[in-house]
C-alpha cells in the first residue's frame, strides 16, 4: 500500500464522488417526498397496482410489494439508487487500472519504486473509500427522507439497515466485475461505455428476469442477487444468491490481482 | 561492477518479435549507447529492465538484483525518460513533480528547483497546456529529481530545440561525472557519438555488435578520398576496399586492413589532394544494416 498513490487516486476521483453522492441524495429525497401522497390513497393505489399485469410489476421490481408502506415505497426507489450505484462502481472498476494506460501515464507510475501489488491495493482502497463516502451520503439522505416524510407510519429499522448494507455488497460486485473486464479486454479506449453497458445491461436483465419466469437470469444479475423487493418482503437476504454475488466479487478481485501483476504495459507509440 | 547484466533476454508479444537472446553488460559509471532503427527492440529492452513488461525467457539484473523479483527496490535508484512523455493532463507541472518526488525518500525540492531553472520549465502551467518540447522538459526534471544512480534515456532529445539539447547533454555529462550510469537509446548516431563511451547496436531484435565507440571507429574502416588527374576506380582495386566510387578525377572508398597498402598506391600517383579520415558512426552504422 502506498499512501502517495492512495491520496492521488482519492483526490482525482473526489469531484466524481461529490457529483454521484449529491445526485443520489437528491434522487432519494425528492423521490421519497412523493411518499405521503402515495400513502394517503393507499388502498386506491394498491388496487390500481393490482390491475397492472404481474409481468410489468415484476419488471419494475415492485412485485408484491405494498407501495403504501414506508419500506415498500423505499424499495421501489432503491432500484434507481442501485442503478446509479452500479454505474458509478462499474465506472471506478473499469477505470481503476486501465485509466493509466488510456491516458498513457502507466509508464510514469510503474517506473516509480512501487510494486504492482502496491499500485493495485492502493488504487483499490482509494476506490473503496470513494464508494464508502457515496454510501454514507446515501444512508444519511435516506434516513432524513424517511424521517421527514413517513408521517405516522412505522417501518422495520432492521430491514432498512439490511438495504443499507446490501448497497455495499452491490457496489463491490460492480467494482470488481468492471475491474476484471478492463483487464481481460486488450485495451480500454473509453471507460464510460463499459460502465454504462455493465450497469444498464444488468438492470435490463433483471427486469426481463421478472418477465420470463422460467429463465434463470437471476443467477447472472446483481440486481436480482440483491433485489430490494425480496429483502423488504422477507426482511432478509436471499442468502444463496447473495453468497453467489460475493463469490463472483471475490473471484474477480483475485483474478484481477493475478492478471495485473503479470500484465505487460503496452508501449505508447 | 556491472550495473546492468542482461543474459539471453527474449521477449515475444504473442507471436511478434520483441527481442531475441539479447545479452550485454553495462558497467558502473559509463554512458552506454543503444542504437538501432525504429522497431529494432530498443524500447522493449528498456521496458523489460523497468519491468513494465515481463520477459518470455532469459534474465536481466540491475544493481545485481533480478528485475522481475526486486523491481520496486531497483526502481528507487532509476530515473527514466520515456521516448513519448505523457502525464496527468489536469495537473500542474509543480504538482506532477511533487507527486513524482513523493515516491522517493528524499527531499527533492531544492533539486527540483535547480533542474527546472536549468531547463527553463514553467512550474505553474497545466500539463495539458504544454507543448511537446515542454512536456519533454517535465520528463527530464522528473527523471532526475531524485538523483538516480542509473538513468534510462529512451530517445530523449526528440522535441527539444538544439539549445535545449545541448543543455540536456551537459546535464547528462555532469550527472555522469558524479558517477551516474547512463543507458542512452537513440537512432540518431551523432548524439550517441558525442556522448557515449560504448555502444550496443541492435537490429531486428538481436544485438549486432557491442564495442567501444573508439574501436568501432578506429579498428574498422578508414574513409579515403584521393584526387588526382586521370584517376579511375580501377586504380584502387585492392583487397579491403569497399564502397568504391569514382567521379571525374576523384575516388572515394572505405578501407579495412593495412593502411600501408593504400599509401603505396597513392605514392605512385601525382595527387592533387588526399584525405584519410575516421568514418562517422553513421557510416559505420549503415554498414551493419546492409
Amino acid at each position: 500500500m502506498s499512501a502517495t498513490i492512495y491520496m492521488h487516486e482519492f483526490r482525482t476521483r473526489l469531484r466524481s464522488v461529490a457529483i454521484w453522492a449529491v445526485s443520489i441524495a437528491v434522487l432519494v429525497i425528492f423521490f421519497f417526498s412523493l411518499y405521503p401522497a402515495f400513502a394517503r390513497d393507499a388502498t386506491l393505489l394498491n388496487e390500481m397496482m393490482a390491475r397492472f399485469p404481474v409481468e410489468l410489476r415484476e419488471a419494475f421490481g415492485i412485485g408484491n410489494v405494498d407501495m403504501s408502506s414506508v419500506l415498500g415505497f423505499y424499495s421501489f426507489l432503491f432500484v434507481f439508487v442501485q442503478l446509479c450505484a452500479a454505474i458509478q462502481a462499474a465506472n471506478y472498476g473499469v477505470g481503476l487500472v486501465s485509466v493509466e494506460e488510456t491516458e498513457l501515464t502507466a509508464d510514469f507510475l510503474l517506473s516509480k519504486p512501487v510494486s504492482r501489488s502496491q499500485v493495485f491495493v492502493s488504487k483499490l482502497l482509494a476506490a473503496f473509500t470513494s464508494l464508502a463516502i457515496t454510501d454514507l451520503v446515501l444512508w444519511l439522505s435516506s434516513f432524513i427522507a424517511v424521517l421527514l416524510f413517513r408521517g405516522e407510519r412505522s417501518y422495520e429499522t432492521s430491514t432498512l439497515l439490511l438495504l443499507f448494507v446490501s448497497i455495499v455488497i452491490f457496489q463491490l460486485f460492480f467494482l470488481s466485475v468492471g475491474l476484471i473486464i478492463s483487464l481481460l479486454v486488450k485495451r480500454v479506449r473509453s471507460v464510460t461505455p463499459y460502465a454504462l453497458g455493465l450497469g444498464f445491461g444488468m438492470y435490463v436483465l433483471s427486469a426481463f428476469s421478472g418477465v420470463f419466469k422460467d429463465v434463470k437470469l437471476e443467477y447472472i444479475t446483481a440486481f436480482k442477487h440483491l433485489d430490494p423487493a425480496y429483502m423488504v418482503e422477507h426482511g432478509a437476504f436471499n442468502t444463496p444468491l447473495v453468497l453467489l454475488n460475493v463469490a463472483v466479487t471475490l473471484v474477480s478481485l483475485a483474478a484481477s490481482y493475478w492478471l495485473y501483476l503479470r500484465r505487460d504495459i503496452p508501449a505508447v507509440s | 561492477m556491472s550495473v546492468i547484466e542482461v543474459k539471453d533476454l527474449t521477449k515475444y508479444y504473442g507471436k511478434s518479435r520483441g527481442i531475441v537472446n539479447v545479452s550485454f553488460n553495462v558497467e558502473e559509471g559509463e554512458i552506454f549507447g543503444f542504437i538501432g532503427p525504429n522497431g529494432a527492440g530498443k524500447s522493449t529492452t528498456i521496458r523489460l529492465l523497468l519491468s513494465l513488461i515481463h520477459p518470455t525467457s532469459g534474465s536481466a539484473r540491475v544493481f545485481d538484483k533480478d528485475v522481475v523479483v526486486h523491481g520496486s527496490e531497483i526502481r528507487r535508484d532509476i530515473g527514466y525518460l520515456p521516448s513519448e512523455v505523457y502525464y496527468y493532463e489536469g495537473m500542474k507541472v509543480i504538482d506532477l513533480l511533487k507527486y513524482s518526488a513523493s515516491f522517493y525518500q528524499c527531499d527533492c525540492t531544492q533539486r527540483m528547483k535547480e533542474l527546472s531553472d536549468l531547463m527553463e520549465l514553467e512550474m505553474h502551467r497545466r500539463i495539458s497546456d504544454l507543448s511537446y518540447g515542454n512536456k519533454k522538459k517535465v520528463g527530464i526534471v522528473q527523471g532526475l529529481l531524485h538523483s538516480p544512480k542509473l538513468l534510462f534515456l529512451d530517445e530523449p532529445t526528440a522535441g527539444l530545440d538544439p539549445l535545449m539539447q545541448r543543455k540536456f547533454f551537459d546535464l547528462i555529462r555532469k550527472e555522469n561525472a558524479r558517477g551516474v550510469t547512463v543507458f542512452f537509446s537513440s537512432h540518431i548516431l551523432g548524439e550517441v557519438q558525442r556522448l557515449c563511451t560504448r555502444v550496443g547496436i541492435i537490429r531486428e531484435g538481436s544485438i549486432a555488435e557491442i564495442s567501444d565507440i573508439k574501436t568501432l571507429q578506429q579498428n574498422n574502416y578508414k574513409k579515403v578520398r584521393v584526387e588526382a588527374p586521370g584517376l579511375s576506380a580501377a586504380s584502387f582495386d585492392l583487397p579491403g576496399v569497399t564502397n568504391l566510387q569514382a567521379e571525374d578525377s576523384t575516388v572515394h572508398f572505405f578501407f579495412k586492413g593495412d593502411i600501408n597498402a593504400v599509401l603505396q598506391k597513392i605514392s605512385g600517383l601525382q595527387v592533387d589532394d588526399v584525405s584519410i579520415e575516421e568514418p562517422t558512426l553513421e557510416e559505420i552504422f549503415m554498414h551493419y544494416y546492409e
